[in-house]
């Protein structure tokens, strides 16, 4: 491995400039995943992200047509600037062809930006914003797996269908938030429901949210809906499982890591949406026997697989162009990708829009009571679920200038 | 409906009641860095990391040894104290003819150190850590239904800020701490050992911040940034009450704890920001804080 | 020359010569950004080093100073030298509000004031619409310098950068060696006594403090430029720590210090990235080894081998 290699140079000479070793030049295609190694990102993301880009190579065949191929990996530590530099030399020094991964909104679209001027592919897997095909897409970015409005529709849309017609919200007050909340507010009222109120609380300094949970709860609404992500959602909903609210849980974004760390007896009953689910039917199995072989005792999340699942179809991509024309030329290559129909394990049949949105279902889950769950990770049972083509936000209402055009 | 500007009475109750919870977090935990700082003149930036490791010590005990929720409420601090002990007599105690920055920076390096190692052993998402048997259901208080642990916590923490001002204050110990937070060489020279009396108060402090996250443990998510968030608000809870006075540190987390609480009902957006706003107006008229002396 | 000893004359010689060559041996952009928190570490050290005054909030003024770089350059359409000027002031209108409020209390509790005022910056951005919350402020052009000299190319960026870190490091060492900065010295050895002498120490410090942002903001809305973001990472307590992890590393107090921290630690960072997992322990031990050990730093080391000042 010769990245670290080199970062042990660097560091055992901790005063040596980084110079770097001379590099035999040799036509190999180069993928760098960025994701979170060491901050909130690590379990839903992280090691398991970059296995997940070695599955996607062992299994695309083309080390057997004599074509090399290299996995990088690198902590982007949620810092946007960072992400930005290890894009930037990744493409500007070592070669690498394309970058997988990348939780955390902020890097995303840093990486985004470079990835365009630089003309290379970025397929992000990880990140919520729906910006990536919105307002800054750009000619060389996928966003896989999941965004905002396909959370918010999902969620809000498929639990109004179920019953759940009256809706109190908990935001995160920070961009997220808001897009959450504007979007469920929409969807809820558009199927037929009605918010019957909203409270945002400051991000990311709460950790008690007891007295959100009771004006929640006095609000006399059916559902309670989460606008936030990662250990806010994780705190409210230990603490409303505290509280005994009654009301109907409705995470807007809960990873599978986050379930297993809240535990069944705590989370039983909250209702979330995912795009995958390692339990979903014997392909998705086959991808968690694989993955659990490289990660034991873990099971994929939707992130992990959205990576295997995006390094497949590229890679598939790059067979059928040919390794020069697809190093060439960023924006041609994802062209093609968007041409060609998208098929795996993972998310089975789809396809990429114009604006770089890849399609597939998004499944309304609810979280098994402990008495119906077999083991670890057995958690979901799928309530409902909305068809790619209406899971995401229609073209005709994107600001991407792709689109626009 | 009784109201108060245009809020249910019942509510505010209800909200004064939360407050209070996260003032006793708050008491503690600054509990813990006056009895520290009185002592040994160091800000214990690695506070929120031992916080944490309280909550993980819990949750280790219950998952490897089935060890339960009362028993651990003893021991995790005993463990997470010694681990203070040995900080302390290791790295700590280097630092004392020092300038007292360098021991913000060290006890900054090692809460780095601690959540670092946290998050590799533990992942980032967190650990689950049940409530106990005997604490589960609410309490009716005739305004709210009060979650039986909440109350448990307040009794607790206002129990051990008790214990800890009347130990400080009443007992033999404490004078002599006391005496040796006030003049070091003369207490040394009556025949008390100081420096011991140094690591053992370092270890009590840390076993406060450690009895603080195994509370939090039930009720807040058990991962390796649930110390990092609190911190910073605590610090700002230390600079308001002053750090001279043991009952001050006591009051003023109660009573923050409170303040935030009533914003959360009035204006929820500015809750985070209300302590260090706090901070800004007492500053300018007690600039050595509300109980310290100047 | 500019209060220089002979010793430092030649680093600084040195120094100069190896931002001219380093370029064509290291990746431009790295050293850009070695550079801007290289001008970020000198500041923080003009109030650690020569007034004794630990802030432990410095990335407010260096963050906000990203923030309305970029900003004002993707919005307003200003000039590089301009939008990167108001970062600087935005820093320095901030760094007098809160040194007003920080000098009126000295030692630990000044640190842990700039501490919790930083952390209000940190939540105001995170709400503030202008930051754009999480997402940051992202793909800001790098505007022609003066309105004319195109900066699109990463070499004209790296010189404009080198300019500013070089006339900000002139700047701070020309503070430091005037009569205003043999007071702030005294101030650091022996307040009363600088107060009894009848020097307004408060108004001393606060100046200092106020100018340390403004080299911050100055540093921050350059950092801006380079990568074309502004993002909350900036303003996160983590960056207070790794500044005073960089002066604290090339040597508290010295002039080459900070220069050398911050090329020590944005390497390790920038090439720790493959290490993944162990990021945040590397940095602790960093912290600790140098408080237990060489609390003089890489600099203050060599320097005490030698038996220079540099």
């Amino acid at each position: 491995m010769p990245m670290s290699r080199r970062a042990l140079l660097a560091t055992a000479a901790a005063t040596a400039l980084p110079v770097r070793p001379a590099r035999a030049e040799k036509p190999t295609l180069k993928i760098g995943v960025l994701t979170d190694l060491s901050g909130p990102y690590k379990d839903l993301a992280g090691p398991g992200a970059v296995d997940a880009a070695r599955m996607a190579v062992e299994e695309s065949g083309l080390a057997a047509k004599g074509i090399n191929i290299e996995v990088l990996s690198a902590n982007h530590q949620n810092k946007a600037d960072v992400g930005a530099s290890v894009a930037r030399e990744w493409y500007d020094r070592d070669g690498v062809d394309i970058i997988l991964e990348v939780a955390n909104s902020g890097v995303a679209l840093a990486v985004a930006g470079v990835t365009k001027e630089k003309n290379k592919v970025y397929i992000n897997s990880g990140a919520a914003t729906s910006d990536l095909t919105g307002a800054q897409c750009n000619a060389n970015t996928i966003h896989w797996v999941y965004d905002t409005y396909m959370l918010a529709h999902s969620t809000g849309a498929a639990m109004v269908k179920t019953g759940g017609d009256s809706w109190f919200l908990i935001v995160a007050d920070y961009a997220f938030g808001h897009a959450l909340q504007r979007d469920s507010t929409d969807f809820v009222q558009k199927a037929g429901g009605t918010v019957l109120g909203a409270v945002r609380y400051p991000f990311p300094s709460t950790t008690d949210f007891s007295s959100f949970l009771v004006q929640g709860q006095a609000s006399g609404a059916k559902v309670l809906g989460l606008a936030s992500a990662g250990t806010d959602v994780i705190n409210l909903i230990k603490q409303a499982h505290e509280f005994g609210i009654k009301m109907r849980i409705a995470g807007l974004l809960i990873f599978l890591t986050d379930v297993h760390s809240l535990g069944l007896e705590v989370s039983q009953g909250l209702t979330l949406t995912e795009s995958f689910y390692w339990d979903l039917n014997a392909d998705t199995r086959r991808f968690a026997d694989k993955f659990a072989r490289r990660q034991p005792g873990r099971r994929p999340t939707m992130v992990h697989a959205g990576v295997y699942s995006s390094g497949l179809h590229y890679l598939k991509t790059v067979g059928d162009m040919g390794l020069a024309q697809a190093r060439a030329d960023g924006a041609a290559t994802v062209a093609r990708m968007k041409a060609t129909p998208t098929s795996d394990d993972c998310f089975g049949p789809g396809s990429i829009r114009a604006d770089g949105r890849k399609l597939c279902p998004a499944y309304l889950f609810e979280v098994k009571k402990p008495s119906e769950s077999k083991g670890p990770w057995d958690y979901y049972k799928l309530l409902a679920t909305t068809p790619a083509d209406e899971a995401f936000r229609p073209l005709s209402a994107s600001a991407c200038p792709l689109v626009k055009a | 409906m009784i109201t108060i500007f245009g809020k249910p009475l019942l509510l505010l109750y209800g909200q004064l009641t939360l407050g209070l919870i996260n003032g006793a977090f708050y008491a503690l935990l600054s509990l813990g860095l006056a009895v520290i700082f009185g002592l040994l003149n160091i800000i214990n930036f690695a506070h929120g990391a031992l916080f944490m490791l309280g909550g993980f010590v819990a949750w280790a005990l219950l998952e490897y040894l089935d060890i339960g929720y009362w028993p651990a409420l003893v021991l995790a601090p005993l463990i997470v104290g010694v681990f203070g002990v040995v900080m302390e007599k290791t790295l700590i105690n280097r630092l004392y003819k020092l300038d007292h920055l360098y021991g913000l920076l060290l006890t900054f390096g090692c809460a780095l150190i601690i959540e670092g190692l946290a998050r590799n052993e533990f992942g980032s998402s967190g650990v689950p850590y049940p409530i106990p048997d005997e604490l589960r259901g609410p309490l009716d208080l005739g305004f709210m239904m009060l979650p039986a642990y909440r109350a448990w916590v307040v009794v607790a923490a206002a129990g051990v800020c008790l214990a800890t001002w009347l130990v400080i204050e009443k007992t033999r110990i404490g004078s002599t701490l006391r005496a040796a937070t006030e003049n070091a060489p003369l207490v040394q020279a009556f025949g008390v050992n100081v420096p011991r009396l140094i690591t053992l108060t370092y270890g009590a402090g840390v076993a406060l911040a450690a009895f603080a996250g195994v509370l939090a443990a039930p009720i807040y998510s058990v991962n390796p940034n649930m110390g990092a968030n609190f911190i910073i608000t605590v610090f700002a809870v230390v600079v308001i009450g002053g750090m001279g006075s043991i009952l001050g540190s006591i009051v003023t987390g109660f009573g923050l704890g409170i303040l935030e609480g009533l914003t959360k009902v009035y204006y929820p957006q500015a809750s985070a920001t209300v302590v260090f706003m706090v901070m800004v107006i007492v500053l300018l008229a007690r600039p050595a804080g509300l109980f310290g002396k100047a | 020359m500019l209060g220089f000893t002979r010793a430092q004359a030649i680093g600084f010689v040195a120094m100069v010569a190896v931002i001219i060559i380093g370029p064509a041996v290291l990746y431009p952009v790295f050293l850009m950004k070695v550079l801007c928190f290289a001008l970020f570490a000198c500041a923080f050290n003009l109030l650690i080093g020569y007034v004794g005054l630990l802030s432990f909030g410095h990335a407010a003024y260096f963050g906000m100073g990203c923030y309305v770089t970029a900003w004002t350059a993707k919005n307003l359409g200003l000039s590089a030298e301009l939008a990167i000027l108001l970062g600087g002031l935005t820093g320095a209108g901030l760094g007098a509000v809160f040194g007003w409020l920080a000098i009126r209390r000295s030692g630990i509790y000044f640190a842990m004031i700039t501490l919790a005022l930083a952390q209000m910056v940190y939540f105001v951005c995170i709400q503030a619409p202008f930051t754009g919350g999480e997402d940051g402020i992202q793909q800001v052009p790098r505007p022609p310098l003066f309105g004319a000299i195109s900066l699109q190319s990463d070499m004209a960026m790296y010189w404009l950068v080198a300019g500013v870190f070089l006339l900000g490091f002139l700047l701070i060492h020309r503070i430091v060696h005037s009569p205003f900065g043999q007071v702030l010295k005294a101030i650091r050895e022996n307040e009363p006594r600088a107060t009894s002498l009848g020097y307004r120490t408060d108004d001393y410090k606060w100046v200092a403090f106020v100018l340390s942002c403004f080299l911050s903001g100055i540093a921050g809305g350059t950092k801006a430029l380079v990568f074309g973001i502004a993002t909350l990472t900036d303003v996160h307590w983590t960056m207070h720590g790794e500044v005073v992890l960089m002066a604290l590393v090339g040597g508290l107090g010295t002039v080459f210090g900070p220069v050398a921290g911050a090329l020590i630690l944005n390497g390790m960072e920038n090439y720790l990235a493959q290490f993944g997992s162990w990021v945040t322990v590397t940095q602790g031990v960093i912290f600790v080894l140098c408080v237990v050990a060489f609390r003089r730093g890489v600099i203050g080391e060599l320097a005490a081998a030698l038996r220079l000042k540099l």
